[in-house]
């Protein structure tokens, strides 16, 4: 088996490697979402030309430890006319989903959870649990916004699953290989050899750097929709449907939903990153690689994806039901099946 | 086919100008006042806190009639000339008029601004103090009266006395005192207390 888990290889493997393994993403999901959330609370606030917080510690940067201690203090409320065990499963199926997809991302050369060879396949299989979670959150609270807003979700979910697992699968083509770490290792090297720029190889490849980049500019929209953040946020629009399928949840609940909510958008930064923008690389060749700087690259990386999520949601207004539906179905299919079989049909000449 | 290429363009290039915009507004200096830290001037003709210079009040009653919710409560006694103690106003003019009372249920004050305009001796005035919110609202009840109670009685009883003297005098002068309805006002006020008093130093 190759090195793929600096754990394994200094400690053996055990339960207590074993239980390492799985808490070391945990740890850093938390860390993560707290930067997440105060990163969301600045950039709106700074977009808005306002100082954000400013009163909890040194510029407010303990912002997002004062709001979830407010969460935990929140009475819990389950609906009287809810279905009780389904409602309160869902939120931790959905972070159950959201959690697993970081078994098999790649933090470093030295790291990566779960080194299977299917990694990309198995990101898109779990990724639809969260679906089944906000369907049943949505559907268990007994509330028609709940309802409607786990509808959209799941609709919007499927819709744009597709044109991102085409933009993905354009790089599996690329690359011949499902395994992350595998993908992260073909793009070593400089900036050039990165999937966005139609990865490693001669001149030739000029041919299929347009549809990559138009694969990463889909992959990005696209993940943007199954993430719900604006401009697809349409399950929980506020204006329509209070706050779509989590608009019964109130305590540690939501908290889990939040939490869930920022978890996903790490995972979606992260396949980004590991797909198209190099992974664990240094941009330049051999300066500042190896296993450390390979983690340092790749959360910096991931944080500028997530940065962008956060930039667009400030800057763009809800798009509507049906825009959506156009976006999904009649724009970024077609580019995106258009654009795999360009790289398909220049893998087979090449 | 053109249509549907220039839309998926024009989308594109409207989300990019959109961010430029956003991100042309990330690093501007902010528009956030961190009030009680920072302040910001306020123009030295805004209406605030209503406050009474004692030194300079009359006791004229003209910002009492010019309140339009009633929150001033003025009581006033005349000067006695052989009283022993004087007072001058800021001008150095000799004092006529004992402010007893000047009181000011701040809570009802619509800052109009109608008495500082009526004011002739400039007295009362709106401030730019705007931090004088109150848990209760009897903190908002303002006193502006120099005088003690004590001293207050103490003027009351030596004007009683002096009209007591001069009553010929007086009797003489009933067309002047005619000629000052302010005055007449707090005189009946004070002959109504001096009447609820009057047994108390005889006995």
């Amino acid at each position: 088996m190759e090195k793929t888990n600096f754990i394994w290889d200094m400690f053996g493997t055990n339960i207590w490697t074993v239980l390492a393994v799985i808490s070391l993403p945990l740890l850093f999901v938390l860390v993560y979402a707290l930067i997440a959330i105060l990163a969301e609370l600045k950039v709106s606030a700074w977009i808005q030309e306002r100082v954000g917080p400013m009163r909890t510690g040194p510029y407010g940067i303990l912002q997002p430890i004062a709001e979830v201690v407010k969460l935990i203090q929140k009475e819990d409320i389950t609906p009287d006319l809810s279905s009780k065990l389904l409602y309160n499963l869902a939120p931790f199926i959905i972070f159950t989903g959201a959690y697993a997809a970081f078994a098999v991302i790649p933090f470093s050369e030295a790291f990566v959870p779960a080194g299977i060879d299917v990694g990309l396949f198995y990101v898109f299989a779990i990724g639809s649990i969260s679906a089944m979670g906000i369907v049943m959150g949505g559907w268990a609270s007994n509330n028609k916004y709940s309802l409607m807003g786990a509808m959209r979700s799941v609709s919007q979910l499927i819709s744009y699953e597709i044109p991102a697992a085409l933009a993905v699968l354009s790089i599996v083509v690329l690359a011949s290989s499902m395994n992350m770490q595998e993908i992260s290792r073909a793009q070593t090297g400089w900036f050039w050899n990165w999937f966005i720029f139609g990865g490693p190889g001669d001149w030739t490849k000029v041919w299929v750097v347009p549809f990559t980049l138009a694969l990463a500019i889909t992959y990005f929209i696209a993940s943007l929709a199954e993430t719900n953040r604006v401009p697809f946020d349409i399950p929980e629009g506020e204006s329509e449907l209070v706050a779509g399928f989590h608009t019964e949840y109130s305590g540690m609940k939501f908290a889990m939903f939040f939490f869930a909510e920022y978890a996903n958008m790490f995972v979606v930064a992260a396949i980004l990153t590991t797909i198209f923008l190099g992974g664990w690389n240094s941009p330049f060749g051999d300066f500042m690689q190896g296993p450390w700087w390979g983690a340092m690259w790749f959360i910096s990386k991931s944080f500028f994806i997530v940065l962008i999520q956060i930039w667009i949601r400030w800057t763009l207004p809800r798009y509507r039901v049906d825009q959506l539906m156009y976006l999904g179905w009649k724009v970024l299919l077609p580019v995106a099946l258009v654009c795999f079989l360009a790289i398909s049909l220049f893998v087979m000449i090449k | 086919m053109i249509q549907y290429l220039k839309n998926i363009w024009s989308g594109l290039s409207s989300t990019f100008t959109g961010m430029r915009i956003t991100s042309g507004h990330l690093f501007v200096k902010k528009v956030t006042i961190q009030y009680p830290d920072q302040r910001f001037p306020i123009p030295s003709n805004a209406r605030n806190r209503l406050v009474l210079t004692p030194e300079r009040c009359t006791g004229c009653n003209l910002c009492v009639v010019a309140c339009p919710v009633n929150c001033i409560l003025l009581e006033t006694v005349r000067v006695v000339p052989d009283d022993p103690h004087q007072e001058l106003y800021e001008n150095g003019q000799p004092r006529k008029m004992w402010i007893t009372r000047y009181e000011m249920d701040f809570a009802k004050c619509c800052f109009c601004g109608l008495c500082q305009a009526a004011c002739p001796s400039d007295a009362i005035n709106h401030t730019t103090d705007f931090e004088y919110s109150a848990y209760d609202r009897a903190d908002l009840y303002y006193k502006y009266q120099t005088l003690t109670p004590e001293q207050a009685a103490e003027k009351e009883r030596l004007l009683a006395e002096f009209k007591a003297k001069d009553k010929p005098a007086v009797a003489k002068k009933t067309e002047k005192a005619a000629d000052h309805p302010v005055t007449a006002a707090p005189d009946k006020a004070a002959t109504q207390t001096l009447t609820d008093k009057e047994p108390a130093p005889e006995a």
